[in-house]
């Protein structure tokens, strides 16, 4: 019995999901904007690790208020790309702004996906009454503008970056349910999930260990999708007031500290703003690769 | 159809007590601070119990929550805390400005992701689909924030062709609406273009395009009366959701320009925690959000014989 089963399903094994998922990401060579994507955020990721490596200053200190990019420093060094209004180098705060965004956007984004995905395997899997109060509420909150969403809690229970991952989760999880409830309706009628069924397996190993991971595809390339919009959304958090507190450096409170001085001073705002677009860039160009590279087997 | 749209209307009014409450609760976590956004943070403790009392905060909450309701369902929709005056006074002004900012928004931004749309799916993997397939995907990837502060640097400080606030002040004027619609046009046009472009490159590989190119037709009427009709089905449903989508894409572009529009106001009444505009607004935006998707769908199966709601 178990012998027949295990024939007729494929069961994953860690090691062989590990080596498709870098097949498919070997792939990748094969597009060329999915190779610019991957670079893209291969290189903030490096940036984000090395950081007090290669930043020439500290982020928080105040050296040289509103220095024009290039000036030098009279005790050794240069701005490169200028300070801001308080002093302080911007190269720096934007090397160490990617740690920050790079921390909380996965972060978010995981929780998120934990959260979408669990929901999603028991609508998909259960159907009946779970099926229909789970997609009942993620209606109910896909009805309602996203950023809305995210301005009325931030602004109700404080902005923290514990609270801006508990806003994303909330309202993104909805989305990712009907995602992955739509690739469990498929899935959950295939011949290795009626073996496993037989086999007697529990509904959460079936649920995790046999469709969850034939659904990872899609999952993959909405997740990097998913990714650039929780950078967009925390950068807009920081824009309106609303992201994580100062002085630690973010890009999007970067650029609403300085944008009234942007008359004057460009460098302070242009900067951080060709940072954080890049690095949504590269999340949409690595998805749209990823997406491109499965269409095509 | 009827039924489609009376099942609807139920969810309407279903999601807005179900959000309604959810914001009445929300808003309860931290009550002590809205006196003190009032009457400011040097009013003493006493005068901001006073004023809770006075504003009915100690009453408890579903007895709140029913009087609101109630005064909602007969069209009053309660005092704005921040504005000293009633919502609706507020409220509908500012809908109507943003209004004719999406108003521009769409028309300008239909036509050219169309276009360009189209232009991209009608070869797919030519020189042109491929510029068109890039440039979206960067347009789309500059968040609005960057756009604006962008933008702005180069017309209005750089150039100094465009002011830099839109607030009308003195009247309508175009050239106020010329940055926040381009911000709102660069960011969003990328996607449908992506949608339009996909649709059109399916119907390009049908077998009515190949037999229509094989029986000799001229490669522009293959593309005007047999591809673009069944292309464009996909990018309608599309552009409907963008409505919903534009009620929160303006509140960046409305608080930078401070353009006197729906998204600000919700801004300003979340910042100050203004529950009967939060609540207004909300209904607002579940009652659009909702009766675009529903018009989405009647429009799909009316293009779309195909296929039926029911």
């Amino acid at each position: 019995m178990t012998d027949i089963a295990q024939t007729v399903s494929p069961a994953p094994t860690p090691g062989a999901a590990f080596m498709r998922a870098l097949k498919s990401f070997a792939l990748l060579r094969e597009s060329t904007p999915g190779m610019v994507g991957a670079a893209l955020v291969l290189f903030w990721v490096i940036v984000a690790i090395l950081a007090p490596l290669i930043a020439p200053f500290d982020p928080l200190a105040s050296l040289q208020p509103m220095a024009k990019p290039g000036t030098v420093y009279a005790q050794g060094g240069t701005f490169w790309l200028g300070t801001d209004h308080l002093g302080r180098d911007i190269l720096s705060r934007i090397i160490y702004g990617s740690q920050t965004v790079l921390f909380y956007a996965p972060l978010a984004t995981l929780c998120a996906y934990t959260l979408g995905i669990m929901m999603g395997l028991a609508a998909g899997y259960h159907l009946g009454w779970w099926d229909i109060v789970l997609s009942r509420i993620s209606d109910i909150i896909l009805s309602f503008p996203v950023l809305v969403l995210y301005i009325i809690i931030i602004a109700t229970i404080g902005s923290s970056g514990i609270n801006i991952i508990i806003a994303i989760t909330f309202a993104s999880a909805p989305g990712i349910m009907r995602i992955v409830r739509g690739l469990v309706l498929d899935l959950r009628n295939r011949d290795y999930v009626a073996a496993a069924q037989t086999r007697g397996e529990s509904a959460m190993y079936i649920m995790l260990v046999e469709i969850l991971p034939n659904a990872r595809g899609p999952l993959i390339v909405d997740a990097c999708l998913r990714l650039g919009y929780v950078i967009i959304t925390i950068g807009v958090l920081g824009f309106l007031g609303l992201g994580l507190p100062p002085p630690d450096p973010d890009w999007g409170g970067m650029i609403n500290e300085t944008r009234k001085m942007a008359m004057i001073f460009p460098h302070m705002t242009i900067f951080p703003c060709i940072a954080i677009s890049s690095l949504i860039l590269g999340f949409n160009l690595l998805a749209d690769g990823l997406r491109e590279v499965s269409l095509r087997d | 159809m009827l039924i489609l749209i009376s099942k609807r209307l139920g969810f309407t009014v279903l999601t807005m007590i179900v959000v309604s409450m959810l914001l009445f609760l929300l808003l309860e976590i931290s009550p002590g601070n809205v006196a003190t956004k009032v009457l400011g943070p040097y009013s003493s403790e006493e005068s901001r119990q006073l004023w809770l009392e006075a504003h009915g905060y100690f009453e408890p909450l579903w007895w709140r929550y029913g009087t609101w309701l109630g005064n909602f369902l007969s069209g009053e929709f309660g005092d704005s805390i921040r504005f000293k005056v009633p919502v609706a006074d507020i409220l509908w002004p500012r809908l109507w400005n943003t209004a004719v900012l999406g108003f521009w928004t769409f028309a300008i931004m239909i036509p050219l992701s169309l276009i360009l749309g189209v232009l991209a799916g009608m070869r797919e993997g030519s020189k042109l689909d491929r510029v068109i397939s890039v440039g979206s995907i960067i347009t789309t990837s500059v968040p609005e924030f960057a756009s604006t502060v962008l933008l702005s640097t180069v017309f209005v400080f750089g150039l100094k062709w465009l002011p830099g606030t839109s607030s009308m002040s003195s009247g309508f004027d175009w050239r106020q609406m010329i940055l926040p619609v381009m911000v709102l046009i660069i960011y969003d046009f990328g996607y449908v273009a992506r949608m339009t472009r996909a649709s059109m490159a399916e119907v390009m590989t049908t077998h009515y395009i190949r037999t229509a190119v094989l029986k000799g037709l001229p490669y522009k009427q293959v593309i005007m009366k047999h591809a673009l009709r069944n292309a464009l089905i996909a990018p309608f449903t599309v552009i409907m959701l963008q409505i919903n989508w534009l009620l929160s894409g303006v509140i960046v572009v409305e608080f930078f320009f401070a353009y006197k529009g729906f998204g600000a106001l919700l801004l300003e009444a979340s910042l100050n925690q203004d529950i009967f505009v939060i609540e207004a607004c909300a209904m607002v935006a579940v009652f659009v959000a909702v009766a675009s998707q529903t018009i989405a769908d009647i429009g799909y199966t009316y293009l779309n014989p195909r296929i039926r709601f029911t």
